[in-house]
């Protein structure tokens, strides 16, 4: 009887308490709720490729600035975050986008669509689409001709057949096409279509250099769509995992950022391009065909109403020089007369000039 | 008259014919015994293995996360000679006093310092010997003693994660060099990194710490608990006590059975769309997390709850009801304390899930870099499991222990929750 009693008391203050946590749960919910209400964080989305640079000066923000509320940084991809930058203006919305390309047209009309109209753009260094195999592969040497042929969708208007680097160009070795690459979300993948797909296509099919202005679609079916029958692995975001691919099978080539190449320089080796290795020096001279530019978008509406986004901008423009703590991670520091002009954007806040982008 | 109460004799045909006794001893009842023994013990064998089977999975699973995590509970330091009378400090030891003092130090210098002594000390390279994060060691060294700036002391500062697998584990041989020649000198130590408990994620992995994750965790299970359990039990007593028996309530059971199978994905897209679309709560925030697992576990809940309620004997209601108790006093004093255990059983599972899911919370944008814990249900986190993954993506090596590391606290807040539930649930239970 006793026990029973205890038991009945124990019930009522355990739904008790839960209850009246509950409801103060549901006071705070209300009091933090509404989109367009205030923030008091930078939240930055976008590449996978620039991530590491942003959350580096977003660490060194924090402990710089006592008091700082730490930035939310997420890796989304260059297109998905684009998505999310240009879904609106206000709190719930992202203030920074990461890109590891420049803004399409297309993605700025829609970010105009949805009253984001104040973009500004700010290059923070380069950085180059660096193919590497594991320390004991091939030793292949390849072209933006050799890899167009072996990747392409439809390299001569009929659909891939090559089934070894040796179909693609005789002077390459009888190994097959196995090559592990970004998604079609990642930034990385559009570079690599537009530096080195697009290249090779025209080198062979100068006829396309004309439709690319004409028909976009078109070009895009014909230079840069990438084979989907198995010789390109979409990898997924994680950059890590195709370099442990490339190490559990040698005769495969992996594509990612230079950074990446830098970090596992003792597991891989860059294959050079067009006789030109992937490194810092040839990437930052312009020399390596696969060398890209590294961008922020930032929505110059949230400048003064996000606490530390000017901070944030002037620190990232601090930290970019040569030698400097971005250098440390792998970033390829602009030329003087870029880095220049872009700590001039970052000071001013001068907006993009959407006829520029394509 | 007594006659008819006299229970009558059988009377029909002459009893069964006499059997045989069975005959043991024949050969081929020996034999049938034979394999009835036989199969016997191979079925218990076949059990056997498959405990001992699923038992050394685990423990493969242990002993690998142990071995590869165990080093990432400690951390190498090194002894750096400082001479902070001739740095160049911009700072006067009397602003260090008081609230003003991270500001002071802010703006000092100290990083550079931490650089220009780290090259005195060990040569041109060295700063590449000392962790990212070696000047924050420094710049605590100062709050913690202004006086230090008086002259020249020695600070242990964090190593370089190159350094540190060097001296925990086997690192490149110039590396195990290194620190051979510093331990010859007593100037590195390795301890127990309990920054890796405090501190939040950060780049480096010398200075990433877990608490920022356990603290979205801890949030995230705050809410889902609030939510989930009481509106769990609260319907599981509705429908079990309640409810009418008819078509709706029928409705009402298959889909909530069918929700507790639906993949977690798909509550992070009614998450993404409802809570952050719909309500405009705030991206990577515990309070949405918190509510889109809520939805998943309270499915969970509400079967578990309604079974146990059942298990309730009607005996125990009947009597209640007989001695005059109304249908609410039957409820809370009788059928839901002894249905309470299994109820509680029921929330240590749907919970034990939600900490463990992943998949939810990345549509929610709780995948974040961030370098400070959250400071309320609407502050910008991320949670273990999500850590892990994040961690896992990692370029540096460092992160390699760490990721084991991180999954040790995750099983222990795991076994720790579960723990909580399980005395809560041997309190209530009651036999009888």
């Amino acid at each position: 009887m006793n026990r029973k009693q205890a038991n009945v008391s124990n019930v009522a203050s355990l739904l008790g308490a839960v209850a009246a946590i509950g409801m103060l749960a549901g006071c705070q919910d209300q009091a933090n709720g509404g989109g367009a209400g205030s923030r008091d964080h930078i939240t930055v989305v976008g590449s996978s490729t620039v991530f590491p640079f942003t959350t580096m000066v977003a660490e060194r923000l924090v402990n710089n600035r006592p008091g700082t509320k730490a930035p939310a940084i997420e890796s989304t991809g260059t297109g998905g975050g684009m998505k999310l930058f240009c879904a609106g203006v206000g709190a719930a919305h992202p203030d920074i986008e990461d890109a590891s390309r420049r803004m399409k047209a297309s993605e700025y009309r829609t970010c105009v669509a949805n009253g984001v109209t104040k973009i500004i753009e700010v290059q923070i260094g380069l950085d180059g689409i660096a193919f590497a195999e594991a320390k004991n592969g091939p030793k292949l040497q390849l072209t933006a001709v050799d890899l167009y042929k072996a990747l392409a969708a439809q390299p001569n208007g009929q659909p891939n057949t090559a089934k070894t680097w040796k179909d693609v160009n005789p002077a390459l070795p009888a190994i097959q096409i196995q090559v592990y690459g970004p998604p079609s979300t990642s930034g990385t993948r559009d570079a690599f279509a537009e530096l080195i797909l697009a290249r090779g296509c025209e080198a062979i099919r100068p006829q396309m250099a004309a439709l690319k202005e004409k028909d976009a679609p078109a070009f895009a079916k014909a230079c840069t769509a990438i084979r989907e029958d198995g010789a390109y692995v979409d990898a997924g975001e994680n950059d890590n995992l195709i370099v442990q691919k490339l190490q559990s099978n040698p005769n495969a080539i992996g594509i990612f950022g230079y950074s990446y190449l830098e970090q596992n320089n003792d597991k891989l080796t860059g294959v050079p391009l067009n006789g030109v290795a992937p490194t810092y020096e040839t990437i930052a001279r312009g020399a390596y065909p696969g060398s890209r530019p590294l961008y922020l978008y930032v929505k110059a509406a949230h400048l003064s109403a996000i606490k530390g986004l000017r901070e944030f901008l002037d620190l990232y423009a601090a930290s970019w020089e040569p030698g400097g703590p971005l250098a440390a991670k792998g970033l390829i520091a602009a030329p003087e007369d870029v880095r220049k002009r872009n700590a001039q954007v970052v000071k001013t806040g001068a907006l993009v000039d959407p006829s520029q982008l394509l | 008259m007594s006659e008819t109460l006299v229970a009558q004799l059988p009377v029909g045909p002459a009893e069964p014919a006499e059997r045989a006794p069975t005959d043991w001893r024949t050969q081929s009842m020996q034999r049938r015994i034979r394999q009835r023994y036989a199969a016997e013990r191979r079925f218990r064998l076949l059990g056997m293995a498959a405990v001992v089977l699923s038992a050394g999975f685990l423990a493969v699973l242990l002993v690998t996360m142990v071995y590869n995590g165990a080093s990432g509970f400690l951390r190498t330091e090194i002894a750096l000679p400082v001479d902070f009378a001739n740095a160049g400090l911009t700072v006067d030891p009397a602003r260090l006093k008081g609230p003003g003092a991270d500001l002071a130090l802010a703006g000092a210098g100290v990083e550079n310092a931490t650089k220009t002594a780290a090259i005195a000390a060990f040569g041109p390279q060295g700063s590449d010997l000392l962790s990212d994060g070696a000047w924050l060691s420094v710049r605590a060294a100062i709050k913690r003693d202004p006086a230090i700036m008086r002259g020249r002391s020695i600070v242990w500062v964090p190593a370089s994660d190159a350094i540190d697998i060097a001296a925990k584990r086997t690192g490149s041989p110039e590396n195990e060099a290194i620190v051979a020649h510093f331990k010859q000198r007593n100037a590195i130590a390795t301890g127990f990194n309990w920054p890796f408990l405090t501190a939040s994620d950060s780049n480096d992995s010398t200075r990433a710490g877990i608490w920022g994750a356990f603290k979205g965790s801890l949030f995230t299970m705050i809410v889902t608990l609030l939510i989930a359990f009481p509106i769990g039990v609260l319907s599981a007593l509705y429908l079990e006590e309640y409810a009418p028996r008819n078509r709706w309530t029928d409705l009402i059971e298959v889909s909530i059975n069918n929700l507790a199978a639906v993949p977690s994905i798909i509550f992070g897209l009614l998450g993404l769309a409802v809570f952050l679309g719909t309500f405009g709560l705030p991206r990577s925030a515990p309070i949405v997390g918190g509510l889109t697992l809520a939805l998943m576990t309270m499915p969970v809940i509400v079967i578990a709850g309604r079974n146990a309620i059942k298990g309730v004997p009607p005996s125990i209601r009947d009597a209640a009801l007989g001695i005059g108790a109304s249908p609410i006093q039957v409820v809370f004093h009788h059928v839901l304390p002894l249905a309470l255990p299994g109820i509680l059983t029921g929330t240590i599972i749907g919970m034990a899930r939600a900490l463990g899911e992943t998949a939810p919370l990345l549509m929610i944008g709780m995948r974040a870099f961030i370098s400070a814990p959250p400071a309320g249900l609407s502050d910008p986190s991320t949670v273990l499991p999500v850590q892990i993954f994040l961690w896992s993506d990692q370029i540096d090596r460092g992160f390699v222990e760490k990721t084991s590391a991180a999954i040790i606290v995750l099983l222990v807040f795991l076994l720790a929750m579960n723990g909580i539930a399980i005395y809560l649930r041997n309190k209530f239970e009651t036999r009888w």
